[in-house]
């Protein structure tokens, strides 16, 4: 009985941080409809402005709660910054754009945390006067987590007093419904946000403070909150301050008994709960559906046309050039050319999923990674000739994509985005932990092709061959009946289902045909580089294939091959410096801002036009649907 | 008061208002007559700043607010009553005046929200209630009030009348009258014909974008041409 009452206790302790980073996603996301994606690393830097702080402010208990307090009051202020420097110019933006963007904000903030602080994980200092432990029915419970406990409860009243109480929380909900109409009674949208989105971050970042006691401060817990938080959300029904915390408290507590009952198990268990969850209330236990004011753009959709004359003999040039390569160029290059292919790959197939099936993922690097460690362990485990591991790498990628789009493809939107992520973190932390399988960080090593094919040149052609051929496929499925009703689908969900199309479905076999490919483009990476990593499967390598689709811009077949040369490039120029994520971070943002079409976009709009790159919509025998203006 | 030269607004790439001119003295109420889709309501949110306008002028108090966003608008003291009503669904009704305060304008009244329930009623009976559980002519007033408690020097009224029943519509016209009495300047977007008459002074006819007549209600009321060619009466 003790036992359980122990644990129940502790579930609710570590259920206090959760909720107040969730409560901070969940109310900037209800004014702004920014899913803020750097939640994480002001949960982060919550954690590690506070292990400052305390050690600074001496070791009472007084100095305690105060170094908390402007630890997260800290963090508010970072969210001020990033919300006047970036955010504020972004919100008309296609919401992919202020994702992007912050996710620059993510490597900027990692890099300036390592920078500063080191790459050491920092031990969290002990509570002065709630060090000890208290027994509870025999059983010894740590007296911090009975603070822990109170905390929760205690900011879920604070939040419920501010919105209910006084006229900027008023101001705030009814900007949740409808933030058009509050600037239209004279209340200044700007300032609003601003205050939403520094209350979100202090938020975060007290939550990050408050568990360090616990736990510790280390550069990883930016993408394992942020993807628990987004469970959270998706539980509890985004923009419920009630339904976070319920959520919180009910995956905290599933946690902690699940340890109990099924100690590998833990994930399987929180599966089931989303589930379940997903299939009774798709809005979250206490989630609404959203209304007419405040539904969000999702990104940019564009008419992708067939290829026109001229683009079929620059394709063909290309081809030619690519084939020729080897006879003009050293290894060096060739290795790169080939990485080009691989990326350019896994780039089109995000690419297909995003622009034809109109679904943002922020997890593609799941199946990526996912065909990569299935060539791999089919190598290591199996034995498995490298012909038949580069087949079925594939395979095993559009398994997992299966398993993950079921869950998916039930949501939309930011909801989408947000679950793609957290089922990729997942997917990552397995990899990660399960050591004695996957080797962990140290990776499986040894992965090489066949004598026959390991030469440079030779797996270059490989390479060249299998991603042509998958990129081609990938252009046929665009322009052929399925393509067509999935863009059917993502211009109008409601007629395309009038039609007759069975829309989670249609949208399933998307997402598994682009996780198969992105698997395809893993397996080519495995057997190019000899060895996989859990890299590969990281949220940032997500980010990756976003950017090199954003770099090529969204509304053409042939951007992100053009992307993934320009990312490599980038990549390659930036990877020299130590401090390269920040770099890269701060580029992202940049351009995020300077060309909210994306390059790729904005360059094909002055081009393109000229060279005639794209047949004129007037050589379509079949009509493309169109996206209706919106307001 | 409020002065409109030769607007062009447009929804995305769609050309709406064509050279569109009004103008509204103080005092006065002023509506705007047309069909379905004629762009009453596009005309009130050009002025508001919701909509894209591109060329043109819009004058109110003698300045150029073209270009300004809505809420600096509104702080000017143009009141915006929508169409579709818009009432925050999950605030109280109490809530929801509260949204619409601003503090006092030079020459206005002041209004409160007792007053509004003084003028409304219904209001004060629903007061705690959530405005999503409200009747379609509650919320017509609540709508009304919260623009009211913004202390407007100038409302821009879109379509009340519309799906209302008879009574409530009686109301409505109380509430204009009274808003009149208080010498606040209307501009008023109806399809209805019989309220507009009961209320207004002036009356433009807009079709298509563009306006066609212009003249005193009652010479409207008189000219069966334009009646039957705009207004299908
Ligand atoms: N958000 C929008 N996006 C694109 N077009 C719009 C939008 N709102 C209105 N329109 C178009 O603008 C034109 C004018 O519309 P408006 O709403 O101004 O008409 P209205 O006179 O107010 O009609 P109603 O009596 O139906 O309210 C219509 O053709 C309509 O289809
Ligand atoms: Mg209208």
């Amino acid at each position: 009985m003790g036992v359980y009452l122990a644990q129940f206790l502790s579930g609710l302790a570590s259920a206090s941080a959760l909720f107040l980073a969730a409560s901070g996603l969940s109310i900037i996301f209800g004014v702004t409809r920014v899913v803020n994606f750097a939640h994480g690393s002001f949960y982060m830097l919550g954690a590690y402005f506070g292990y400052s702080l305390v050690r600074n402010l001496g070791g009472g208990a007084l100095g305690f709660w105060v170094a908390l307090l402007i630890a997260s009051i800290a963090v508010g202020l970072v969210g001020l910054l990033v919300e006047v420097i970036i955010l504020r110019r972004l919100y008309k933006a296609p919401e992919l754009f202020q994702l992007i963007a912050t996710f620059g904000v993510i490597l900027v903030i990692q890099d300036v945390v390592f920078w500063y602080w080191g790459a050491e994980n920092l031990l969290g200092p002990r509570a002065p006067g709630l060090s000890g432990i208290v027994r509870i029915f025999d059983v010894p419970m740590p007296v911090y987590d009975l603070a822990l406990i109170a905390i929760g409860p205690l900011v879920l009243l604070g939040l419920w007093l501010l919105f209910n109480r006084t006229r900027w929380g008023v101001l705030v909900r009814a900007a949740t419904e409808d933030r058009e109409m509050v600037g239209a009674l004279g209340v200044n949208q700007s300032l609003l946000f601003t205050g939403v989105f520094v209350l979100g971050s202090a938020l975060a970042g007290l939550g990050g403070a408050i568990q360090l006691p616990k736990g510790d401060a280390n550069l990883l817990m930016d993408f394992g909150i942020l993807a628990e938080v987004f469970v959270v959300t998706v539980v509890g029904g985004m923009g419920s301050i009630f339904g976070a915390f319920l959520a919180a408290v009910l995956i905290s507590e599933l946690n902690t008994f699940g340890i109990l009952v099924w100690p590998n198990g833990t994930l399987v268990l929180m599966f089931i709960l989303m589930a379940v969850i997903l299939i009774v209330r798709p809005t979250g236990l206490l989630g609404r559906p959203e209304t007419i004011g405040q539904k969000t753009e999702t990104g940019p959709v564009e008419v992708v046309l067939p290829a026109g004359p001229h683009y079929k003999i620059f394709v063909a040039v290309v081809i030619a050039l690519l084939a020729l390569l080897p006879l003009l160029v050293d290894d060096f290059i060739l290795v790169l050319v080939t990485d080009i292919l691989v990326l350019a790959l896994f780039a089109t197939s995000l690419h297909f999923l995003m622009s034809t099936g109109g679904l943002v993922s922020f997890g593609h690097a799941a199946f990526y990674g996912g065909g990569a460690y299935a060539a791999a362990l089919l190598v290591t485990y199996a034995a498995t000739p490298f012909e038949l591991a580069l087949l079925l790498a594939p395979f095993g990628a559009g398994l997992l994509a299966l398993v993950i789009g079921w869950f998916c493809v039930r949501l939309s939107g930011v909801y989408f985005a947000m679950l793609t992520l957290a089922f990729a973190q997942v997917a990552w932390s397995v990899v990660f932990q399960w050591s004695d399988v996957t080797n962990g960080d140290d990776g499986l090593l040894g992965i090489w092709p066949a004598a026959w094919a390991s030469g440079t040149a030779t797996y270059y052609y490989v390479a060249f061959v299998v991603a042509a051929a998958g990129i081609f496929l990938i252009r046929r499925v665009v322009f052929a009946p399925f393509g067509y009703g999935l863009r059917a689908t993502r211009d109008s969900s409601l007629r395309a289902a009038a039609i007759g199309i069975d829309i989670k479905r249609q949208q399933l076999a998307a997402f598994v045909f682009a996780g198969v490919m992105a698997g395809l483009a893993g397996g080519l990476f495995a057997f190019s580089k000899g060895s996989v990593f859990p890299d590969e499967m990281s949220i940032p390598r997500s980010f990756d294939a976003l950017l090199m689709v954003l770099l090529g811009g969204i509304e053409s077949l042939s951007g992100p091959v053009v992307g993934a040369a320009a990312f490599t490039w980038l990549h390659d120029e930036l990877i020299t410096f130590e401090y390269w994520r920040l770099l890269l971070g701060v580029v992202i943002v940049a351009l995020v801002l300077l060309f909210p079409q994306g390059l790729g976009g904005a360059a094909r709009h002055h081009v393109g036009r000229y060279l005639k790159l794209e047949a004129s919509p007037g050589d379509l025998r079949s009509a493309t649907p169109k996206r209706e203006q919106r307001a | 008061m409020l002065e409109i030269r030769g607007i062009h607004s447009y929804y995305g790439q769609a050309h709406i208002l064509t050279d569109v001119s009004l103008t509204l003295s103080k005092g006065e109420i002023v509506v705007l007559l047309g069909r379905n889709g004629a762009g009453k309501s596009t005309t009130i949110k050009s002025i508001m700043g919701m909509v894209r306008v591109t060329e043109g002028s819009i004058a109110y108090d003698g300045e150029e607010v073209l270009g300004e966003p809505a809420n600096r608008i509104a702080r000017r003291g143009l009141g915006y009553v929508p169409e579709e009503r818009r009432i925050f669904t999950r605030l109280s009704v109490q809530e929801n005046l509260d949204c619409g305060r601003q503090p006092a304008r030079e020459g206005t009244r002041n209004w409160t929200a007792d007053d509004m329930f003084d003028l409304f009623p219904n209001l004060a009976e629903a007061r705690h209630r959530p405005g999503g559980t409200l009747s379609g002519g509650e919320q017509q007033m609540l709508t009304i009030a919260r623009t009211l408690m913004g202390n407007p020097g100038c409302i821009l009224l879109d379509e009340p009348s519309e799906g209302l029943a008879p009574v409530v519509v009686e109301q409505i016209i109380k509430v204009v009258k009274e808003i009149k009495a208080q010498g606040i300047p209307v501009l008023l977007s109806e399809q209805n014909l019989y309220f507009a008459g009961l209320v207004s002074d002036r009356a433009y006819v807009i079709e298509t974008g563009h306006i066609r007549y212009e003249g005193s209600m009652r010479e409207l009321e008189e000219n069966d041409e334009v009646r039957q060619q705009y207004l299908a009466v």
